[in-house]
């Protein structure tokens, strides 16, 4: 989508707080980096929205944003900009919406490279044209050095839910299965890694994923699913407990089902993190009911993003918004949500 | 990995239930009388509600929940002065992560952190060292804590300090030692202890002899254990052996790992660095003597203390606890974390009134974070 015919007007290879200033050089940043990558010639920046999803009586419009502020902004199996993408395409799937608009506004701090810019702002389109979604509309602002940590990306994202589709928690029952798409704190484990202040090396990589695809397919063969939810910050605990107390049911799940990586329990082993609770960008929590559960996870396995989908518990009528994980061994205990961020312990 | 997963086996872990329901039988321990068994050791606490085995061991056996989580036996005069040292403008401070949240009397070191201080998250000492090195204009001081297990870590960091001669470099060393508190808990007239289960980690470093009074003056058996639940398993059965028999001996579970007379390396290398302090505050459990490290003087340029005339000898020290605060009642048994009036109401995770509740190592945050009260985790269905 680039214009390699235009000659290069950016000098030097970082951001200064001339490309905040709102004259030429801004001008300059927004056109060589940005708007050339993500919008056609000639669009204007406001973006009228026409799709034939939207015609459909009943169709309901979803609305989401998310800001990102990952480091670093460059690990293995993706970038802030592609979480970028993904989290906003994510947040509109599990409601039921087919994403189909994306703004991007990026807050960036003088002394930022611009070829790190140019590999994010190239993967969030790459990304992007994956999942289906344009990029329609942005904005870029430059603080000063130490302001921001490199690079913050705020995403909105618009998708239309088609009629007769409603995913909510409230819509679980007792009986209804809860099912993963694949493996748990990949995300998590990987930015712990590539912050570097750990001495491990591993070979794990961000699952950093977009699941609209995933989340129609489930759809067209258990049509009754009844919510999602896309597990991210606070991990698959989290989701659950959200759902958990949502539904106002007790949500039972079973250690020896959860989908763990060897190496990330490794990690979590070393630094005393409890995985449940890592981050993933591309994992989602479903609930279907149990006579449509086998064809969800078939149709899972089928894409990539769900090759290792799997079953993890049920939910039940027992007390309102708890969570209980049967262990290893056989054992209860609850599995309650995060207080504040996981802290590593010492030894 | 391997070992891991050995140690986690499902239908191993049954077999030993199953041994020591018998035993628990055969000594005739039942709920009103149990045999009350002491894991010294945070690490093996968290392990016991995070895989659920205090549900799954007969009523018979009471797990009592020592002394040993280096985080919630901080006194807050310790984290008041690390809010000192932190919030000095040329000081860079480094922790671990489980210590941010400990209250301290004005402070934790987490809202020290939001009030402006320059904290930072460290996994290791040498970390730390590598912070000295890219700042050298600030004074980068590591916040050492911990028992037998990191005690040898932070000397090497300071060794290699010394060998590169740097000189923005020190550590508030608040090191501490395991067997003075046992020693302490087995002296006071209130606890009812009939066996322990040692912290295997610790062990690796000193060995199993520096646990042989327990055996010896105390009449108490101890096994040393390693940290995967079937290793618990295994141990506590070891222990009620012991009872059943009449014998109290140091035994060793976690041979796979620890070595009879400790880790040579890590012990020339703490005597090298450290000697005993004469006394050191614990919280909830007070003064215990000879209970502490401090760097020696040869190192006194890598001491925080002498560096920024803070801890021991700068003054009177002593704080008290906050009200009704009962943690130094749980961490010796008297009564279980439920049983403090704080406990989920003036004291939460959330807001930790004392320091049980802060480190999921903590008795009361364990309790409190696996719903280890029946009224949580009660059957429902
Ligand atoms: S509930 Fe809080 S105050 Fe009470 S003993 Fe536990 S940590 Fe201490």
């Amino acid at each position: 989508m680039s214009t390699p015919v235009k000659p290069a007007r950016l000098r030097g290879d970082r951001v200064t707080m001339a490309h905040g200033g709102g004259g030429k050089a801004m001008r300059d940043l927004i056109e060589e980096i940005f708007t050339d990558v993500f919008l056609p010639p000639g669009s204007e920046d406001q973006a009228r929205l026409t799709s034939d999803a939207l015609r459909v009586p009943g169709a309901q419009l979803a609305l989401t944003t998310d800001s990102f502020v990952v480091s670093p902004p460059e690990f293995p199996g993706g970038d802030i900009g592609k979480i970028a993408v993904c989290g906003t395409v994510n947040d509109l799937a599990v409601g039921g919406a087919k994403p189909l608009w994306l703004s991007a506004a990026f807050i960036i701090e003088e002394g930022c490279e611009f070829d790190l810019l140019r590999r994010i702002v190239a993967s969030m389109q790459a990304e992007a044209e994956k999942a289906g979604v344009r990029i329609v509309t942005g904005d870029t602002k430059v603080v000063e050095r130490g302001a921001a940590d490199k690079v913050f990306v705020t995403t909105s994202g618009v998708g239309v839910i088609p009629p007769g589709r409603d995913m909510r928690a409230e819509n679980i029952r007792p009986g209804d299965v809860a099912l993963v798409n694949g493996v748990l704190g990949d995300h998590g484990a990987t930015i712990l890694a590539a912050r570097g202040d750990m001495a491990l090396s591993t070979d794990i990589r961000s699952d950093c994923q977009s699941l609209g695809a995933l989340v129609e397919a489930v759809l067209a063969v258990a049509p009754n699913t009844r919510a999602a939810r896309d597990a991210t910050r606070g991990g698959v605990a989290s989701a659950l407990n959200e759902m958990a107390e949502a539904a106002a049911l007790e949500i039972e799940i079973d250690e020896t089902a959860l989908p763990l990586r060897p190496e990330v329990k490794g990690v979590c082993e070393v630094l005393g993190l409890d995985p449940l609770y890592l981050a993933n960008e591309g994992t989602l929590v479903l609930f279907v009911p149990p006579d449509e559960a086998e064809a969800a996870l078939a149709a899972m396995k089928e894409l990539e993003a769900g090759r290792r989908a799997t079953m993890i518990g049920k939910a039940r009528s027992g007390r309102a918004g708890r969570v209980v994980m049967t262990t290893l061994f056989g054992g209860q205990r609850l599995v309650d949500t995060l207080v504040g961020e996981q802290l590593p312990r010492i030894c | 990995m391997r070992y891991v997963e050995e140690f986690r086996d499902p239908v191993a872990a049954k077999a030993v239930l199953a041994a020591i329901e018998t035993v628990v039988q055969e000594i005739g321990a039942t709920a009103e009388k149990p045999v009350h068994i002491m894991e010294i050791c945070g690490g093996h606490t968290h392990a016991i509600f995070r895989y659920g085995l205090d549900r799954l061991t007969p009523k018979g056996i009471e797990f009592i929940h020592g002394p040993g989580c280096p985080v919630c036996v901080l006194p807050m005069s310790r984290i008041d002065e690390c809010v000192e040292i932190a919030e000095r403008p040329e000081v860079i401070f480094c922790t671990f992560g489980d210590a941010m949240r400990v209250p301290g009397t004005r402070k934790s070191l987490m809202q020290a952190k939001a009030d402006g201080a320059d904290i930072r998250m460290v996994y290791s000492p040498l970390d730390a060292l590598e912070i000295a090195r890219r700042n050298p204009e600030r004074e980068v001081v590591f916040f050492g804590l911990g028992f037998e297990t990191t005690t040898p870590s932070t000397a090497l960091s300071i060794q290699q300090a010394a060998r590169e001669e740097l000189r923005n470099f020190s550590v508030f060393c608040n090191h501490i030692t395991v067997p003075p508190p046992i020693k302490a808990l087995l002296d006071d007239p209130h606890m009812v202890l009939d066996g322990f289960v040692g912290p295997g980690h610790v062990s690796m470093v000193i060995g199993t002899h520096p646990y042989d009074f327990i055996a010896e003056t105390y009449g108490k058996p101890i096994v040393v254990a390693g940290f995967e639940p079937l290793d618990l398993l295994q141990s506590v059965l070891m222990v009620l052996h012991q009872i059943r028999d009449g014998r109290a001996e140091v035994e060793n579970q976690y041979a796979r790992v620890v070595p009879e007379h400790g880790n040579p390396v890590s012990l020339a290398a703490i005597e090298d660095v450290y000697e005993p302090r004469r006394t050191f505050e614990w919280r909830g459990l007070g003064e215990i003597d000879a209970s502490g490290l401090r760097i020696r003087s040869k190192y006194a340029a890598f001491d925080a203390e002498e560096r920024f005339g803070v801890g021991y000898g700068a003054g009177p020290r002593l704080v008290s606890e906050p009200e009704g605060c009962a943690c130094g009642q749980v961490m010796t048994g008297r009564i279980k974390p439920t049983g403090c009036p704080q406990y989920g109401t003036g004291c939460t995770p959330e807001m930790p009134l004392g320091a049980l509740m802060v480190s999921s190592e903590g008795a009361c945050a364990a309790y409190y974070q696996y719903g280890a009260t029946d009224e949580r985790l009660e059957a429902v269905e």
